[in-house]
């Protein structure tokens, strides 16, 4: 008999959390496009409609803007909010209400009201969607003040995680991956919060330390697969959180073993890896046996065709490259 | 819960609105003179000329009816009873400002009066008072949300977005469209398809009107209507109020765009001077009991930009408290994005 937790998956995993917390609180609520009768577009918000009825799981018009600054409002009377917003692409419709209100409500109004709410929605490329759906816009938001971001890779942070956000008194920008949504794993209770800003060593290693987060940390992972093979044992590092951001964790690893690779699905360009290269050399320079390299998604808009897509996004070989050329290694042929 | 004000003000209601009135056009005046005398930074936007159309609508609501409104709100705030001495401290940038010196004159909040904030953004601030609707019906209560913004707003598409969903949804909200006739220089006809703005609820099964904004008696009547259906039929309404700003659309605008001929027109329809006329026709108030209400304003007002300038500034140390309401560290600042 195995003794081992059942496995659920990401998506399955996200549902507990909804489940959990609205059974826990009265004042969370669901609402987005397609999150009821039709069970959300990938299926997280499956049977809460029948469970928790039409006043708390809101099936709303294509109006991105609008329901979420709703969200916004109804959070400033003292409800939780989770608004779904279906993907992360259509966020950029809302950008005014998320940026202009919710990140700055608080601040502004000399800490008057809270806006404590939750924006969750998936993002990533790998599935042909092509230049308009297949964003990951983790930097756009994590450049933001007054918003907290959340980035999990595994069930079990996505339903620790999602528990903390509901109940935390900020709005939080949870960005789900459409890539991880059937994987499965372990996930904790109901009581299993996992707290913001506590980075993950993912797999232990002391020859270099590769940063990684959402889907690309099993990108990492494949690669350290790959590397181990040939004897180059990589630490893989999963922040969860970009803000707030464990930093420590990220210097502790990178101070011992002297080398960093950020993996990042979005665009290099004032990216998530550009941000964090940035942090390494200001807490490590004097560690560093040679130059922080970042592995990001191609600078061009997704495009459609199958061979070019995946050349477009990081690969496991891209982070390998990445690892051996901080190592001043040639990638084997 | 409060009860709902009637349609029809008391004679001491009356002379509580032409006080507010006297007291936003003598504070927009005292902001003025700060401005000039490069106290107040920033933008500064003057509601002269919309008084009877804030303290109309204002005088319809409940105390606990929550209202939003754009970045010319200084009148909100005094009409929802908000301190003259905070609100001049917060448009001179002191910690004692009504908002810590955070928001400044398009920012203002004081939440324990149910007024919601100004909000820079045109439009911005609608969805937020369709969510204050929606926590109300949510909880059961009776409260009726209500957002004032201009015509130049009624062009944004979050707007049309807002109607939408409280129509929708069977929201407690009233929209107020304040319809001051310019949006910055540029005049309605240049930028609407159609002049008037309140067919466009109409479009969305919400019941809706326009009145004459300078006249606050009418104001608060058809406030008060539409506040009745949203709270007793549970329906959103929109009313539009036809107004006139009598300033540029912020002291950094010199007003060329608008013609003498036009301003003079709207203001020999001044709203505190065809008030006054009323009161006094009807007895309610004798010319030395205006006098006297009068003196008392400019005293308040007077004393509220003494108290902002002998207010202290803000201290460098607190630049970034409140960045975050649940911060994750002991750092006093509260928004570091790195641990320490």
């Amino acid at each position: 008999m195995s003794t081992a937790p059942a496995e659920v998956t990401y998506r399955d995993a996200l549902n507990q959390a909804l489940r959990e917390e609205m059974a826990r609180d009265e004042s969370v609520f669901l609402m987005g496009e397609d999150i009821g009768h039709f069970d959300g577009a990938f299926k997280v918000t499956r049977g809460l409609l029948k469970e928790f009825g039409e006043q708390r799981v809101v099936d709303t018009p294509i109006t991105e803007a609008g329901f979420t600054g709703l969200g916004i409002g109804a959070a400033m009377a003292g409800l939780r909010p989770v608004i779904e917003i279906m993907t992360v692409n259509f966020a950029l419709v809302a950008m005014d209400q998320i940026v202009s209100n919710a990140s700055k409500i608080h601040y502004m109004f000399g800490g008057q009201v809270p806006v404590p709410m939750v924006i969750r929605m998936p993002g990533g490329a790998g599935h042909q969607l092509s230049a308009q759906h297949s964003h990951s816009l983790e930097a756009m938001f994590t450049h933001v003040p007054g918003l907290k971001v959340v980035v999990p890779a595994t069930p079990e942070d996505a339903k620790g995680l999602l528990k903390t956000a509901i109940r935390d008194d900020d709005p939080v920008i949870f960005l789900e991956s459409e890539g991880l949504y059937g994987k499965k794993g372990p996930v904790g209770g109901e009581d299993d919060l996992i707290p913001f800003g506590q980075a993950v060593v993912r797999r232990p290693g002391r020859d270099c330390t590769v940063i990684a987060h959402s889907r690309m940390v099993w990108v990492a992972l494949a690669a350290a697969e790959q590397l181990a093979a040939q004897g180059i044992e990589i630490e893989v590092i999963d922040p969860r959180t970009f803000r707030p951001l464990d930093l420590d964790t990220l210097a502790a690893s990178v101070a011992r073993t002297s080398r960093a690779v950020v993996v990042d699905e979005g665009w290099p360009e004032c990216g998530i890896a550009a941000g964090l290269a940035a942090h390494l050399y200001d807490a490590c320079f004097d560690m560093l046996d040679a130059p922080i390299r970042r592995v990001n998604a191609a600078d061009v808009p997704m495009p459609y065709a199958k061979n070019l897509e995946q050349a477009a996004i990081p690969q496991p070989h891209d982070v390998v490259a990445a690892v051996m050329a901080t190592l001043a290694r040639e990638v084997p042929r | 819960m409060s009860t709902s004000p009637a349609p029809l003000a008391s004679p001491d209601e009356m002379r509580d609105m032409f006080r507010t009135m006297t007291l936003i056009r003598r504070f927009e005046e005292k902001a003025s003179e700060e401005y000039m005398a490069g106290r107040i930074g920033g933008f500064l936007h003057l509601a002269i000329g919309e008084e009877a159309a804030i303290v109309g609508t204002v005088s319809a609501l409940r105390p606990d009816d929550p209202l939003t409104s754009t970045y010319r709100e200084h009148g909100q705030a005094l009409a929802r009873g908000s301190d003259p001495r905070a609100i001049m401290a917060e448009l001179l940038g002191r910690a004692t400002g009504i908002c810590g010196g955070r928001g400044g004159s398009m920012h203002l909040m004081d939440l324990g009066r149910s007024f919601y904030g100004g909000y820079g953004i045109v439009g911005g601030a609608v969805p937020l008072a369709v969510g204050l609707a929606w926590a109300a019906k949510y909880r059961g209560g009776d409260q009726v949300a209500v957002t004032m913004f201009g015509e130049g707003a009624a062009n944004q598409g979050v707007v049309s977005e807002c109607f939408n969903m409280a129509g929708l949804w069977d929201l407690p909200i009233v929209f107020l469209i304040l319809n001051n006739q310019y949006g910055m220089g540029t005049p309605v006809e240049r930028a609407a398809a159609v002049d008037d703005f309140f067919p466009r609820a109409a479009a969305y099964d919400i019941e809706s009107w326009k009145v004459d904004g300078m006249d606050v008696l009418g104001v608060r009547a058809a406030v008060s209507e539409a506040a009745r259906l949203a709270r007793e039929d549970g329906r959103p309404a929109c009313v539009e109020l036809l107004a006139y700003r009598y300033k540029g659309h912020s002291m950094s605008d010199p007003d060329t765009v608008r013609s003498s001929e036009e301003k003079e027109r709207w203001q020999a329809r001044d709203p505190l001077v065809t008030f006054e006329r009323v009161l006094l026709g009807e007895g309610i108030m004798g010319a030395d009991d205006i006098a006297a209400m009068r003196t008392e304003v400019q005293q308040v007002v007077d004393d509220a930009a003494a108290y902002a300038e002998q207010g202290p500034e803000v201290p460098v140390a607190e630049l970034a408290r409140n960045v975050y309401a649940q911060p994750w560290n002991d750092d006093p600042r509260g928004s570091a994005l790195v641990r320490p």
